[in-house]
């Protein structure tokens, strides 16, 4: 407690002290009050009515309203006032309907003065006029508000809201005849106090009810009301029509709210349920409340600002029977806590961040990346010197924009759109593959599927003899693919030469080389390399220099895309190259060079290798009868190395290609995550047929059932234009059939296309004709139907 | 001609069915009207197959239907955190307190057909400890909601292997507060199960009015008590018209006047206890395997001489501030779901009492919602008790309390005891009410429960 400040304010002669503190209650409040001075507050609940002076260190019990003997039902109070005007006067509204006056200046003990038994229901709510002496307000479940003149017995007039249940009703503070009345069903009214027959205005602030409001004290048009919803919102009722301001989502419902004095945009709430903190929000900053009090352990019922003027001292009352007096010098602010920083990665590639204004300024001397189009945009707010809580008002975004040529998702898209999943044999699917990347310049992937279709494809469906055939034409697809191939045969041969590659630096490359690799050791060198090497390699490479790994693909990518494209005239190198491998030496030499620059004559010059070693990897692979899932393991891994290295597409891809072959080896979780990045990169894409082929495809239980959630369409019938709820096309409302074309007339079977907006609609050529010459709908119903 | 309507429609079983029989009120069964009823049937029920014997008697009352309808298929259908499964199994559970054979079959094959493991089926031992642990709240919520307090939440929340979530939890004390009270209504009813399509006889349950009653032709309701159903009717519009003015000439009660109306109506209550010359029925072993400790029953909120738990003040938690609240926070289409239910129920109405139309019933089922939550210790503090004293009479005292406390000792004589002239829709009017204000108030003591579990 010590620690806490003590705040002392000057509020024209009359000066507020006092420092945060609590005293324990004997029962839950229900509400609570403060009087005009600032120095006493009544507590209101089922089973207590309390009064308490205010002093510096503590609250004192000054006096106890519940007398007699039996307590009667009528101190159950609901909610309590006290009157601005006379700090004698208090009001509370009973659990069992009734309204009470209480007059402090009565010599005896009891000091109840008038008892209004006339609403049916529990009362909600009561109110004084703000000047008005002798004006009260009440609200009750049963749905009537009751004004009450205090010098008469009976109520003066009475309000029917037509509805159930009113929750709050508040006087407005400036306009003296208007009050405003919320009900449980979403509704806020606004009543003349000299009209009852009618309300002036209605409109649906909440969904559920609106258990509070309250008017703004200084700007005339602003109500805040705050529902079941958890929202709280601000209402300017100067316009016509009432029109929301502010929204303030909280996170329960909202049980009270109340303006914060002196600051124009703050106010204070608390909830219903299950939060027990007294939020203060600045309603244009929606997000985070600027001040929280978190002392209260079960919920707050009542809150109120101790002085009219003075916005720094709250007091509230709640249900685990404490009254607290809350200062703000000790509140806590979340926005302390809060991370200021924002990242978002775009569709294609951009990156946008948002951070405080002072974070980025003062690197903004910095040197920039070359490269980086930094394009920082300031959003100042003007600095309100009455807001306390306003240190963080301004931000600065920053967009660093990819360069538009070089990481354009052209390629992303295009691949998606040609790729074949399903519908041809396994050897089709893959060359078709291979050819589609190929053509795109993703020379790695393209090889990647042609080591697939080769593993996978049994020697009955592409004997040997085959691919020497194409390879020996020289057919579009294969050769080039293989010239990574070639790289891995040459390294796999010598022992030597594999070793230096694997410290180079083209690693990306070298996964597949290196898979090949040990395809043909295994057969040659068993003794010295055996099973044991893939793991290795992955192991000690892959994963240790991802990074660079990564960076360097994304330079080859940019750079050398051209270089790719391999001529032709590679093949008559193939003579020499078929030597080689009886020369590893010879061979060393060569594949090391390339890799160095990484430039286009040396990997012409290797290709040849390469086709070369393709035949021979067929022909030992069969020779040896491996077990079909013998490269299991290894495509898994390859396929883990796509998705770690961005490229989902291609993980997904394979695996649906592949399906039941290597479905088993990964894990369920890994899959569906795979999945679910694809089909979010394909919906962001719009490539809404693709990702729909691949949740169909998907094996995956989670994903499969992504397409079998809100399966309905909603159609209207095109007559009576209310919605179909029956099946089939029989509207039951005119009982005529509703697919009748708009343009022909006749039923439409089959396709059939019709406009949302109108709901009519017909066979889609004929309404494709139509809209040719014609902007309006054929029907007649003057609808501008679109086709698009 | 509507009789005939309405026995196309299928073969409504039950009381409803005895009243055709007997010739006399047959008319008003279906008093929307064929076409309204058949239309809501087609829309909803029809739809997913044959209806059951509840849904065609709950179409007497459409509207109700509807939101019935769907919050049902929310609880046992649509994706929540219980699996399919558990729901059907936790509905077996929780009509078997009440030894509704009639549900237990329907879920069983229910719960066969979603995939759930038939070994559970041979018992409640051969379960998870998980869903075992659920006992003893469905225990408590279906005989005596006072005591679920907070210990038990925090039983069967705290960290351990068979831990629920609150999700979880909430889900299923819904399920389980709503099939408790859907037992009622299927014995308030007398809903018998529906007959194999094939003609084969219909699965004979124990239920008391099917064997011992007096042949339906004989049957009270609009023969031999004619005249004096009529009275009863005229005296009772005479009672609300009474009451109504009486409010207004604002002759208010004292406090304790009201305190002790509240106790009366209470303590009453243990007076309507339904006579003990029912036989106390032996439930069949197949019911009993899903119970444990199937003595436990509801026991008068108030017994003279023991300590009775403080009442439950209505206004200190209300299933409009609080309890949907909590609910919403963790199953929000349920608590949007059954606020509409409880809303449309409170509010239901064609504004006709028997044979007269234009009449304002509100004071009517108000008294009735009341006095269900007075059974169950819920007091309002702005409900004068004196009313239910004047509004309903003895045998639809003994009627109501049977079906909210112990259904299934229900008897087609107290069916037909009470409001001997109004119509059947409207006594399943009443049967709603109890279904909804007693599933309200078990779920209000659970929830405050959970509330302070979590506070």
């Amino acid at each position: 407690m010590e620690k806490m400040a003590r705040v002392t304010t000057a509020l024209g002669g009359n000066t507020l002290t006092g420092r945060t503190m609590y005293c324990h209650l004997d029962a839950p409040a229900n509400a609570i009050s403060v009087c005009r001075d600032a120095a006493q507050v009544v507590v209101a609940g089922r089973n207590i009515f309390k009064i308490y002076a205010i002093e510096e260190e503590q609250f004192v019990e000054k006096l106890n309203l519940r007398v007699g003997r039996k307590p009667s039902l009528n101190f159950s109070c609901a909610d309590v006032v006290w009157h601005q005007m006379d700090e004698n006067l208090l009001a509370t509204a009973a659990t069992n309907g009734v309204v009470v006056t209480w007059n402090l200046g009565k010599p005896s003990r009891n000091k109840q003065d008038q008892l209004f038994t006339e609403h049916k229901r529990t009362v909600n709510k009561v109110c004084f006029h703000p000047t008005e002496a002798y004006m009260l307000l009440s609200g009750s479940q049963d749905g009537y508000m009751k004004c009450f003149d205090l010098r008469k017995k009976d109520s003066v007039s009475t309000f029917s809201g037509q509805s159930e249940s009113v929750r709050d009703v508040q006087f407005s503070i400036r306009d003296y005849f208007t009050f405003a009345a919320t009900f449980e069903n979403g509704n806020v009214q606004l009543w003349d106090i000299r009209r009852p027959d009618r309300y002036e205005r209605m409109f649906t602030a909440h969904n559920g009810p609106v258990f509070c409001c309250d008017w703004h004290p200084e700007d005339r048009g602003w109500l805040a009301t705050g529902g079941r919803d958890k929202m709280v919102k601000v209402w300017d009722m100067n316009t016509n029509r009432a029109k929301e301001i502010y929204c303030v989502q909280s996170i329960a419902s909202v049980a009270r709210v109340k303006w914060r004095p002196e600051c124009k945009h703050h106010l204070a709430t608390c909830s219903m349920m299950v939060d027990h903190n007294i939020y203060v929000w600045d309603v244009r900053r929606p997000y985070i409340p600027s001040a929280m009090f978190e002392e209260h352990r079960d919920v707050t019922t009542g809150i109120v600002w101790r002085h009219l003027h003075d916005p720094y001292f709250l007091l509230s009352g709640s249900k685990d029977s404490t009254l607290y007096q809350h200062i703000f010098k000790d509140a806590s602010q979340p926005i302390e806590r809060a991370n200021p920083e924002g990242l978002c990665y775009g569709l294609f590639g951009d990156l946008a961040f948002a951070a405080k204004e002072s974070l980025v300024t003062a690197d903004s001397n910095r040197k920039p990346y070359p490269g980086d189009r930094r394009h920082p945009i300031f959003f100042k707010r003007k600095l309100d010197p009455t807001e306390q809580f306003e240190s963080v008002s301004s931000s600065a975004l920053s967009v660093f924009e990819t360069e538009p040529d070089s990481s354009s998702m052209g390629w992303f898209v295009d691949t998606a759109r040609r790729y074949a999943l399903a519908g041809r044999s396994l050897a089709e699917l893959c060359d078709h593959n291979a050819k589609v990347a190929k053509e795109l310049s993703r020379n790695q992937v393209a090889q990647t599927w042609t080591m697939l279709r080769i593993i996978y494809c049994s020697p009955g469906t592409m004997p040997s003899a085959n691919l020497n055939h194409s390879i020996g034409k020289g057919s579009a697809s294969l050769p080039l693919m293989n010239s990574f191939n070639l790289k891995d045969m040459a390294s796999g041969m010598g022992s030597e030469a594999r070793l230096d590659w694997s410290k180079g630096e083209n690693r990306s490359e070298n996964i597949l080389l290196d898979s090949s690799a040990t395809l043909i050791t295994n057969d040659e060198n068993e003794e010295t390399e055996g099973s044991d090497v893939p793991a290795d390699y992955l192991l000690g490479d892959v994963e240790g220099d991802e990074d660079e790994l990564y960076l360097m693909d994304h330079e080859n990518a940019h750079t050398e895309e051209p270089e790719y494209v391999l001529p032709q005239e590679a093949f008559p190198l193939r003579h020499e190259i078929v030597d080689n491998p009886s020369g590893p030496d010879h061979l060393q030499d060569k594949a090391d060079s390339p890799h160095v620059s990484g430039n286009e004559a040396e990997t012409v010059s290797l290709t040849p290798v390469e086709s070369f070693s393709l035949i021979s990897i067929s022909h030992t692979l069969y020779e040896s009868r491996l077990p079909p899932d013998f490269f299991s393991a290894l495509v898994r891994d390859m396929l883990r190395f796509y998705a770690e290295q961005g490229d989902v597409q291609m993980a997904v891809s394979v695996l649906i290609v592949l399906g039941e072959r290597i479905r088993k080896e990964i894990d369920e979780q890994t899959q569906e995550h795979w999945y679910t990045s694809y089909i979010d990169l394909l919906q962001r894409f719009r490539l809404w047929n693709i990702s729909n082929q691949v949740i169909k495809l998907s094996t995956c239980r989670a994903i499969t059932c992504l397409n079998q959630a809100s399966t309905t369409l909603h159609v209207n019938c095109s007559n009576c234009k209310r919605p179909m709820s029956n099946k089939g096309w029989i509207c039951d409302r005119c009982r005529q059939c509703a697919s009748t074309c708009a343009v022909c007339h006749h039923v439409v079977k089959g396709l059939f296309v019709w406009c949302q907006g109108c709901s009519h609609g017909g066979h889609l050529q004929h309404i494709l004709k139509w809209l040719e010459s014609s902007t309006q709908c054929p029907a007649g119903c003057g609808h501008l139907c679109e086709y698009t | 001609m509507i009789v005939a309507d309405a026995e196309n429609c299928a073969g409504i079983q039950g009381y409803i069915a005895y009243a055709k029989c007997s010739g006399a009120g047959a008319a008003e069964i279906l008093q929307q009207g064929p076409e309204a009823f058949e239309h809501q049937l087609g829309l909803e029920v029809l739809a997913s197959g044959r209806p059951d014997n509840v849904m065609l008697v709950m179409g007497l009352h459409p509207d109700y239907l509807n939101s019935f309808w769907k919050m049902q298929g929310l609880l046992l259908r649509v994706d929540g955190p219980l699996p399919c499964p558990w729901r059907h199994y936790i509905a077996i559970m929780a009509s078997a307190r009440h030894q509704c054979s009639y549900l237990i079959s329907f879920h069983m094959t229910e719960f066969l057909q979603v995939g759930g493991d038939p070994e559970w089926l041979l018992g409640i031992h051969r379960v998870p400890q998980k869903l075992r642990n659920l006992n003893e709240i469905n225990k408590l919520l279906a005989h005596r909601p006072w005591l679920v307090t907070k210990e038990h939440i925090e039983a069967l929340l705290t960290t351990g292997e068979h831990s629920w979530s609150l999700a979880e939890l909430i889900q299923a004390v819904v399920l389980l507060t709503h099939y408790h009270s859907l037992a009622s209504f299927v014995f308030g009813c007398g809903i018998l199960p529906e007959g194999d399509p094939e003609g084969n006889p219909a699965l004979q349950v124990p239920l008391p009015s099917s064997g011992q009653s007096s042949p339906p032709n004989g049957d009270p309701l609009g023969s031999s008590g004619g005249f004096d159903a009529v009275r009863e009717v005229e005296a009772l519009m005479e009672r609300m018209k009474i009451l109504q003015e009486c409010q207004l000439q604002e002759e208010a009660a004292s406090q304790e006047e009201m305190e002790s109306r509240f106790e009366l109506e209470k303590s009453e209550s243990l007076l309507v206890a339904p006579t003990s010359d029912i036989l106390e029925l032996t439930p069949s072993p197949d019911v009993l395997c899903f119970v444990e400790d199937p003595t436990f029953g509801y026991e008068d909120f108030t017994r003279r001489g023991t300590q009775t738990p403080p009442t439950f003040r209505a206004q200190d938690y209300t299933w409009e501030d609080h309890g949907y609240s909590l609910i919403q926070r963790l199953y929000p289409e349920g608590g949007q779901l059954l606020d509409e239910k409880f809303q449309v129920v409170y509010t239901l109405t064609y504004n006709t009492i028997a044979m007269h139309s234009g009449v304002d019933t509100s004071m009517l089922r108000r008294a009735i919602w009341n006095y269900i939550h007075c059974v169950f210790g819920i007091r309002y503090d702005d409900y004068d008790y004196g009313e239910v004293n004047q509004l309903l009479e003895r045998s639809l005292k003994v009627y109501i309390k049977t079906v909210a406390c112990y259904p299934e000792k229900t008897t087609k004589r107290m069916y037909s005891h009470f409001w001997r002239h109004f119509r059947h829709s409207e006594k399943v009017h009443v049967n709603l009410l109890l279904l909804e204000a007693r599933m309200q108030a078990a779920l209000l003591y659970a929830l405050r429960a959970i509330t302070r579990y979590m506070t």
